[in-house]
């Protein structure tokens, strides 16, 4: 292990929120920001996610992208658990907009809402927007 | 005329100005994010459903199942495949794509 590597052992750990407000598979927007939550967990930082707006779609239950030749990314949102991501926040407002409940979700997640949200938000060190 | 929207409706206006425009004979077609618009529950439901006594509304069953959005669909709202897409490009003389 090089010195460098050595630092970052006892770094400091920050806060980090992924906001997430696009739909997936029309935009790249949901996979790159899948890509990079996947990287912030090799950092070992305080890692959250939110679900606003369009958002909320990305964590649909029943995907089957086999008609548009896309790969699903479906289950990626599964597997944050074993990486130590375990904060996903759903807006309750955008769930209702969307006529959407939490059964309809692939992963369990915590609802809250707009208001406590932008309380989450606030308390963050860095807030990376997708 | 077969109008096209690509776009999700509670991201951009575009599905809510093509409804706007549309006119009774016509056709309406969601492909991409707009298959949101074709689901229950959402801000372009009223929107729809007030087109389509005139309207023809279709919706790209591919793009509905790869968002997990199969079983949500409006009633009277038709589902077709990349054939059925081809088909309506053909019985339509213009198309309009609403991006």
């Amino acid at each position: 292990m090089t010195d460098e590597m050595d630092m970052e052992e006892g770094g400091v750990v920050k806060k980090f929120m992924f906001v997430n407000r696009k739909a997936p598979y029309g935009t790249i927007y949901a996979l790159e920001s899948l890509e990079v939550v996947l990287i912030s967990a090799a950092f070992e930082q305080d890692v959250s996610l939110a679900f606003v707006d369009d958002g909320v779609y990305q964590l649909m239950k029943n995907v089957n992208t086999d008609g548009i030749e896309m790969k699903s990314f479906s289950k990626t949102y599964r597997a944050l658990e074993g990486y130590d991501i375990e904060k996903l926040y759903v807006e309750k407002e955008s769930m209702e907009a969307r006529g959407l409940t939490e059964d309809d979700l692939i992963v369990d997640v915590q609802v809250i809402s707009q208001s406590e949200m932008g309380d989450l938000m606030n308390e963050q060190d860095v807030v990376l927007s997708f | 005329m077969l109008h096209i929207v690509n776009k999700s409706p509670s991201d951009r206006n575009s599905v809510d100005t093509c409804l706007g425009h549309v006119k009774p004979g016509s056709a309406v077609l969601f492909i991409e994010d707009a298959v949101y618009a074709a689901t229950k529950g959402t801000v372009a439901e009223a929107k729809v459903k007030a087109v389509m006594p005139g309207v023809a509304v279709y919706v790209l069953e591919p793009d509905l199942n790869a968002r997990g959005m199969q079983g949500r669909v409006l009633d009277g709202v038709k589902l077709v495949d990349y054939g059925g897409f081809v088909d309506l490009v053909t019985e339509h003389s213009t198309c309009q794509s609403w991006l």
